[in-house]
């Protein structure tokens, strides 16, 4: 397997992937917002186009789909680093149903709220409610489980969910598992996945094609991107291993509010960008909170995932674009 | 100073005296007991100071009976719960205060639940 020798130009502020990432045999994959320029890996080569997704596909390629993935809303959020989580998310919704090729639903990776109030949930579903999507799938992240274990959340979000609201669904052949590993966390660790999910999750796979491309969502990271920030999850490496018969896996997260990616075999790893505020890259500061800039950058640093599904090719195309 | 000035007057005053005294000898157990505290502190509370996704100080020494107070001056809610389940707040937002009495000694660690890498501890002597 020969791999083309690129160059490839981070053209976020971030430049995130150059931290963290073990860049041996791995992929660097970069997106440019205004252009669409896209990686993806086609049979084992990484391959940069210009994206459309309706390139090279007549009629009777009904199979390929997008959705968009959006995260860490934070509503109720009102500190320096954003006094205005509502205009931002609402900017995300406008950002979605401006995309070109429209997302047939949206996924919200976890922090809806950041207090876990009813109005605070309240709003979210308010201002989702302008998105072309009509559908959207939620996991929780550890700011909607506060005080009463997760019962408010899902209380809205919880159907057809099972223990903390964990689920999946199948969609174009795509087979979607919703995980959450921020309940019971303990002093000193990392996100938790627990053994009855992952007896669920277990089964939930066994009897599904190699062929079936795989989407897991959860908040917190499913690879441990930095430890000592609580960046990881403990027992993920079990939950991965389910899913090493099949060929294509990708891994969506949120809970670090800024885009990173790894690629290891089959599975591609992804976090994406807070709608929100924006933190810290790892060890870039005391502590992961909340990252003040100054006001006209703010929505440079937040953003929303599109997620590319093309029938044939051998993995999605995940592409990041900021607010502004 | 009450007095009856009649026919039973001294018994009265004698009574009135006897009071006087009861209450000035009740009185005093609680001047002993201020200047005990001048010597030595009841419990003052102490404070935890929660800022930057840390507990400062991370091990607190207290003597029993003293109410810990955490303020949270981050600006991300935080939480303190007991590793044991002896004390749990509910989240602390930017601002707000959690409060607990520790009542008996021992060393009581505890942890943010929303940030599980944030721990401290508090030793009661």
């Amino acid at each position: 397997m020969t791999y083309k020798k690129q160059d490839v130009i981070d053209q976020q502020m971030q430049d995130l992937n150059n931290d963290g990432v073990d860049r041996r045999g791995f992929l660097k994959c970069m997106a440019w917002a205004g252009t669409g320029l896209v990686w993806t890996m086609s049979g084992g080569i990484p391959v940069s186009q210009a994206f459309a997704r309706s390139m090279g596909h007549g009629p009777g390629q009904g199979s390929d789909f997008s959705f968009v993935q959006i995260s860490d809303s934070h509503m109720g959020f009102n500190k320096p680093a954003n006094p205005d989580v509502v205009a931002t998310l609402q900017a995300a919704v406008d950002k979605i149903n401006r995309l070109p090729d429209q997302p047939e639903f949206l996924l919200h990776t976890g922090d809806i709220s950041h207090l876990s109030r009813p109005d605070q949930f309240d709003t979210v579903d308010q201002v989702l409610k302008s998105a072309s999507a009509t559908q959207v799938f939620f996991v929780p992240g550890e700011h909607d489980v506060l005080d009463d274990n997760g019962k408010s959340y899902l209380e809205r979000y919880g159907k057809n969910s099972q223990g903390a609201g964990w689920y999946s669904f199948d969609h174009k052949g795509v087979h979607f598992v919703g995980l959450v590993n921020v309940m019971n966390l303990k002093a000193g660790g990392l996100g938790s996945l627990g053994g009855e999910q992952l007896e669920w999750m277990e089964k939930d796979v066994k009897h599904l094609k190699h062929s079936t491309p795989i989407v897991v969502f959860a908040h917190i990271p499913l690879w441990t991107l930095y430890p000592d920030w609580g960046w990881g999850t403990a027992d993920s490496a079990q939950a991965l291993g389910y899913l090493k018969k099949f060929g294509s896996v990708t891994v969506l997260n949120g809970h670090i509010h800024q885009t990173m990616q790894k690629v290891e075999g089959n599975v591609t790893f992804h976090t994406a960008m807070s709608t929100a505020f924006p933190q810290p890259q790892p060890g870039k500061a005391d502590s992961p909170g909340p990252m003040k800039v100054p006001a006209e950058q703010l929505r440079s640093l937040l953003g929303i995932t599109d997620v590319n599904y093309l029938q044939g090719r051998h993995s999605l195309a995940v592409v990041d674009s900021s607010l502004g | 100073m009450i007095t009856k000035r009649n026919v039973s007057g001294r018994v009265s005053t004698g009574l009135a005296m006897l009071v006087m005294t009861v209450m000035l000898f009740a009185k005093s157990p609680s001047v002993r007991a201020s200047s005990s505290n001048h010597d030595q502190p009841a419990a003052p509370p102490a404070a935890v100071k929660i800022d930057n996704f840390s507990f400062t100080p991370q091990t607190l020494t207290i003597s029993v009976g003293t109410t810990v107070t955490w303020t949270n001056r981050d600006d991300i809610p935080h939480t303190a719960v007991s590793t044991e389940g002896v004390f749990k707040s509910k989240v602390i937002d930017t601002d707000e205060k959690f409060s607990y009495t520790f009542t008996k000694a021992g060393t009581y660690s505890y942890y943010c639940t929303i940030h599980p890498k944030m721990t401290g501890k508090v030793v009661v002597q």
